[in-house]
């Protein structure tokens, strides 16, 4: 079943000529992918979902409904036990130098500074030590960590170590960064700054996101197209596109009745899940 | 510790005990505890000989050997157990076994297998110190965040670099802490063969000096090796710490 919210959201929302149509090649592909875990614990029933190229994408539904396994297997974490992923037309067999990934727990190496963290990637490709810290220092300075290069992460505040993590996936270059509910663990005013500047990246970097969240406010607010899961064995019950127009006040776009109605709309569907 | 309003020192302890002991060499006692003062002298005496420089240097090196030995095994395999279910299910019951084992009594058998020369003294260390390194490093490796290993990976690390960059520093709180209290063993180990095998480094020392009843002599040897051993405990903890700060934060 696909919602199209245009019909849903009031014509001063919309702007189909700022908004190429989302029919644009999709970079990622899931072709009915299913996942069942060791003892039995069926995760995924046959997934099939297409990631618009140059978008914000988000896998949303109730905790525990294999959004993470979904993320992970489209990473190569972890693998399918049905079904395949491609990613811009190859099929995936592991990790790939074509993805990124962010973590919800940050993931960063204790004992090194913050620009080793975030040369990282490079360091495991053989970029050369001058070269790898040259891009990892623009990349601090592009998520607002400067000056802060030779601190260690136990000195950074959880959203600054989310910044790092960040800028990890970028410093890559990859294709499609994928993000595992990555502002859940920092404060609400971090997590909203990190709202904007996430929107900002999609529209000036030219790479596709895949966006991991529970939080419905947030996956309307970012994104240009929401696949929303059902309960284990997960399924896609709806796409969702809130074809938000951008680059206004936050406020207002938060206080804006066509988002609020594709808030309550998703609500609406989610809500049956809690009993 | 602060008495009546005047704050002491932390060896003040050390200073009592040492003049309880002075006194007690005084008295009858002296016979077989010689006051410290006399054995302090003694070590002055002792420390630039040939037979203690000779044996020094033959303990130093079993000491060095048997612990790089229980290191070069010891990390390896305490991560190998740390990763594979089959070979701790394997290994596991041997090293609890050894690691509380009365190990002494294993020192004849080496002796008789490896004669009574330097290499048996090594093997003793090994023996004494590898079992507690293995535990601590699997130990350390259990404890690894999954998602930091799942980072690696997903930037594209190797098995290698995994092992190197990842698993080796991530445990290393947890494998400097074996390593430190198989240092403390591995000193227990090489005085016990020596002592066992008696015709090499310190162990021919004790045993001339306890044939003749040269107390003082004795005394002064322990009290050189029980400050040896208490130097490098300081040492290898201060190493410790300098690696601890992150071990809450992984």
């Amino acid at each position: 079943m696909t919602l199209d919210m245009e019909a849903l959201t009031p014509r001063a929302m919309t702007d189909p000529a700022a908004i190429p149509a989302l029919a644009t090649r999709p970079i990622v592909e899931v072709k009915s992918v299913s996942k069942t875990y060791a003892g039995g614990i069926e995760a995924l029933s046959g997934i099939s979902l297409d990631f618009p190229e140059g978008r914000l994408t988000t896998l949303l539904g109730p905790s525990g409904c294999g959004k993470t396994t979904l993320l992970k297997i489209i990473a190569g974490l972890i693998p399918a036990s049905g079904g395949q992923v491609f990613v811009d037309g190859r099929e995936v067999k592991g990790p790939g130098p074509e993805r990124a990934f962010v973590f919800q727990d940050f993931a960063l190496m204790p004992w090194a500074s913050v620009i080793r963290n975030v040369a990282f990637g490079l360091e495991l490709r053989g970029v050369a030590h001058g070269e790898r810290e040259a891009i990892a220092e623009r990349q601090i300075a592009r998520v607002g960590l400067k000056g802060f290069e030779r601190k260690y992460p136990h000195e950074l505040s959880g959203g600054m170590r989310q910044r790092v993590g960040l800028a990890r996936a970028l410093a890559v270059d990859a294709k499609v960064v994928l993000m595992d509910e990555p502002f859940s663990a920092v404060d609400e005013q971090t997590r909203r700054k990190f709202q904007e500047e996430l929107l900002e990246l999609v529209a000036n970097e030219g790479k596709s996101f895949i966006f991991v969240t529970h939080s419905i406010e947030e996956a309307v607010y970012v994104s240009d197209r929401i696949a929303l899961l059902s309960r284990r064995p997960s399924r896609v019950s709806a796409i969702i596109e809130p074809k938000i127009v951008r680059g206004g006040d936050p406020e207002k776009i938060r206080r804006n009745s066509a988002y609020l109605d594709v808030v309550e709309d998703i609500w609406q569907q989610l809500k049956h899940y809690l009993d | 510790m602060v008495i009546s309003g005047v704050r002491l020192p932390m060896m003040t302890s050390l200073i009592v005990w040492a003049v309880i002991w002075e006194i007690a060499g005084h008295t009858e006692a002296g016979f077989i505890l010689p006051p410290l003062s006399r054995i302090i002298w003694r070590v002055f005496e002792i420390v630039p000989t040939a037979s203690f420089l000779d044996a020094l240097l033959i303990t130093g090196r079993a000491f060095l050997f048997g612990n790089a030995i229980a290191i070069g095994i010891g990390v390896p395999l305490g991560i190998l157990m740390g990763r594979s279910v089959i070979a701790d299910r394997l290994l596991l019951p041997w090293v609890n076994l050894f690691l509380s084992a009365p190990l002494s009594a294993l020192v004849p058998v080496i002796m008789v297998l490896f004669g009574l020369g330097e290499t048996t003294i090594i093997l003793t260390v090994v023996l004494f110190s590898m079992w507690i390194i293995v535990l601590n490093t699997r130990a350390g490796i259990r404890a690894i965040s999954p998602s930091l290993v799942e980072m690696a990976r997903s930037f594209g690390a190797n098995a290698w670099q995994a092992f190197s960059r990842i698993y080796l520093w991530a445990a290393l709180p947890e494998i400097l802490a074996g390593i430190r209290l198989g240092m403390i063993r591995a000193v227990k180990g090489v005085i016990i063969g020596q002592l066992l095998v008696s015709v090499v480094g310190f162990g021919t020392l004790f045993e001339i000096y306890q044939s003749h009843f040269l107390m003082e002599h004795f005394w002064a040897l322990l009290l050189v090796l029980f400050s040896f051993a208490f130097t490098l405990n300081e040492l290898l903890a201060g190493l410790e710490r300098r690696f601890a700060y992150y071990a809450a934060s992984r």
